[in-house]
């Protein structure tokens, strides 16, 4: 058990290697009609969110006026909701699959990926929310880019969004397609179909509004149907951590290991490397920061963190619960293990701890709504993704690169909503292709350029009076393709698709190396450049900090 | 992108902020206490993985004579204190600092 198989668990939440076909039809125990009748519950209450997130759809599409309602919802969204919508983004399915089939494969180690998830928070908080509120208008490159050459570092912000947006997009079809197998008992290819067909509506039609209130719903959902199964847990055992966790002991065969770390981190550099990227990676990805672009100030950017960070830490400590629950009370019942396989093996494969335990707690309606809200999941995660996608394409790569500024404001929007169907069609047509490759590699692919390339440009365009447009273009592209390039050569890559016996690239997880390496060069190709450009740009960055720091001049940045 | 003419206005506004003392002290409490809280949120979870690599034994002790061990309480701990770090920041700067800013503000009118 090292870090490489936690990683690859990691991804396999994500969708990667989720291989059951069929779920419920693999178990002799369960007849055929009652697995209709389940799969019934859950096709029937994923319509109804559907049904309503359609209808919101509607009604936003109807307040869609500028570009600032498409892109930002017009700044009026409250931290709180924020705070939920963004707490949605991130409790994916991967999160709540992923995680509780970690807790309930070895315990304690399970704690060490949704810490490393939830403290990269506070950073954001504390360094960039609301400077990135106070610069930014629609994307992240409006902050990076600010005081520098609007082509250059434009189309480097846009180059590793797309690319964390594509390969994140994969990584959620693969996995919509395998759930559906697995929890409706439908085919991949309608799933990926009925995925991407709806994320296009919300994203063309609704926009930033539509996109955030899908969200919103979800989490909410999420959150309420998690809570349901923890307290159905901890009331199993008389609210009594002690009697929980010594049931869980009993029938577990690691035994008492899994109440202590186990040998997940034994090497530090991986160790520290993989932190890094969970924490700076969060502060890097393109559809998390365009959500601090949907309040009115930096008040609530800072709010929405705060709202945030509690329901992700939140949901976290369930998804604990919900693992150690699982191995109590469905590790013991035969109907739910694949008796073929032995051991802890579950019928439907490794992500179905939670989902079976949502049978165990609440019986066939309650597994239906758990299914459902899983697949919603996907659904939001995905609309978040593409509307990231297609603002980097419409405002960054066409208005300001491309038109130069040269164009208006329902050119750029309609750019942007063919831009959301173009990528509708790339997700659909990737996630057949990748059906059945291996796509461990995608959690350490997105994360490691998000804090090694974007994350790294952002702290520098914010902090830095002496960088210039050279250093930041330079120092960003040696992140990414620094961080792309140890990734191929690494296990996840070089080994599992590729099929060479060693990887070239020892660690997992490039971070530790590549993130100070694209720091530093930001650093020194920027005090190397003596240009007339380069001493303009930085003549600009008191004025640039005085925005940053006060706000002036922020206040109608969405609204015009 | 009409921003000149704004530009010029805020130029003004500009002039009298970077003067003020006010600014000055906002931006460096402000960044001291963010830094110091970023500091602290680091050493948590770095401690924590370090805990995890070399203090194994440590985590995996009993808490209080039962089942539940160390690491548990550690844990969740961090989880909470992620939590609380981002309450007492958000606190501080929407209260203190905000209202310093509002001054700043209002003076460079």
């Amino acid at each position: 058990m090292n870090i490489t198989k936690f990683a690859l668990a990691a991804a396999l939440a994500i969708g990667g290697t989720l291989v059951a076909t069929a779920a419920y039809a693999a178990g002799a125990d369960m007849g055929n009609a009652e697995k209709q009748a389940t799969n019934w519950h859950a096709i029937v209450m994923f319509a109804i969110f559907v049904g309503g997130t359609l209808g919101i759809t509607y009604w936003a599409a109807r307040k869609n006026k500028t570009a600032a309602d498409f892109y930002a919802a017009g700044g009026g969204i409250t931290g709180f909701q924020n705070g939920l919508a963004i707490a949605g983004d991130y409790m994916s399915a991967a999160s709540f699959l992923g995680i509780s089939a970690l807790v309930y494969g070895s315990g304690f180690d399970g704690l060490i990926f949704s810490v490393g998830w939830l403290v990269g928070w506070p950073i954001i908080l504390f360094l960039i929310a609301e400077r990135l509120r106070n610069l930014g208008k629609f994307t992240f490159a409006d902050v990076a880019s600010y005081r520098l050459a609007q082509g250059p570092v434009r189309i480097f912000a846009a180059s590793g969004a797309l690319i964390v947006v594509i390969f994140y997009l994969i990584g959620q079809m693969v996995g919509a397609g395998q759930l559906i197998k697995l929890l409706f008992g439908l085919d991949y290819l309608l799933a990926v179909i009925v995925v991407g067909a709806l994320m296009m509506v919300y994203v063309t039609f609704g926009g930033m509004t539509a996109t955030t209130w899908v969200q919103i719903i979800k989490a909410c959902l999420l959150l309420g149907g998690a809570t349901f199964i923890a307290l159905g847990v901890l009331s199993h055992f008389g609210f009594s951590f002690e009697a929980l966790f010594a049931k869980a002991i009993e029938v577990h065969p690691k035994k008492a290991a899994i109440m202590a770390p186990g040998s997940l981190v034994t090497n530090p550099v991986d160790a520290i490397s993989l932190g890094l990227t969970l924490m700076f990676g969060t502060a890097g990805l393109p559809h998390i920061l365009m959500r601090f672009f949907t309040v009115p100030n930096a008040k609530e950017a800072r709010k929405s963190v705060f709202y945030a960070t509690g329901f992700i830490g939140y949901f976290y400590i369930l998804t604990f619960i919900i693992g150690f629950g699982a191995i109590t009370l469905v590790a013991t019942d035969p109907q739910y293990l694949d008796v073929a396989k032995g051991g802890l093996n579950l019928k439907g494969g490794g992500n179905m701890p939670a989902i079976w335990l949502a049978h165990a707690i609440g019986g066939n309606l309650f597994l239906g709504f758990i299914s459902a809200v899983a697949f919603a999941t996907i659904l939001a995660v995905v609309s978040g993704l593409t509307l990231a996608g297609a603002s980097a394409i419409s405002h960054d790569l066409y208005a300001n690169v491309f038109a130069r500024g040269r164009t208006t404001e329902a050119g750029e929007v309609r750019v942007s909503k063919f831009a959301s169907l173009g990528l509708g069609v790339i997700a659909v047509i990737l996630g057949v292709i990748f059906e059945k490759q291996n796509v461990a590699f995608i959690v350490a692919l997105t994360f490691s350029i998000a804090a090694s390339a974007t994350f790294p440009v952002l702290v520098m365009a914010m902090f830095s009076k002496s960088l210039t447009t050279k250093g930041a273009v330079i120092g960003g592209y040696i992140g990414l393709f620094g961080s792309v390039g140890c990734v191929i050569l690494s296990k996840v890559v070089w080994v599992s698709s590729f099929g060479f016996a060693e990887p070239i690239f020892p660690f997992v997880y490039p971070t530790l190396f590549t993130m100070p390496a694209a720091f530093l060069c930001c650093w020194l190709f920027s005090i190397m450049d003596n240009s007339d450009q380069g001493n303009a740009e930085r003549a600009q960055y008191d004025a640039m900090a005085i925005r940053s720091e006060t706000g002036l001049g922020a206040e109608g940045a969405a609204a015009h | 992108m009409a921003e000149s003419p704004k530009a010029n206005i805020h130029a003004v506004a500009h002039e009298h902020i970077r003067n003020n003392p006010k600014f000055q002290e906002l931006v460096s409490k402000r960044r001291a206490f963010a830094w110091l809280l970023s500091a602290v949120m680091l050493s948590i979870y770095f401690g924590f993985i370090l805990l995890i690599a070399y203090g194994k034994t440590f985590l995996g002790q009993s808490l209080s004579g039962g089942v539940t061990t160390v690491g548990f309480p550690i844990g969740v701990g961090v989880i909470l204190s992620a939590i609380v770090l981002t309450g007492i920041y958000v606190r501080r700067a929407n209260t203190e600092f905000d209202e310093l800013n509002r001054q700043i503000l209002e003076e460079a009118r």
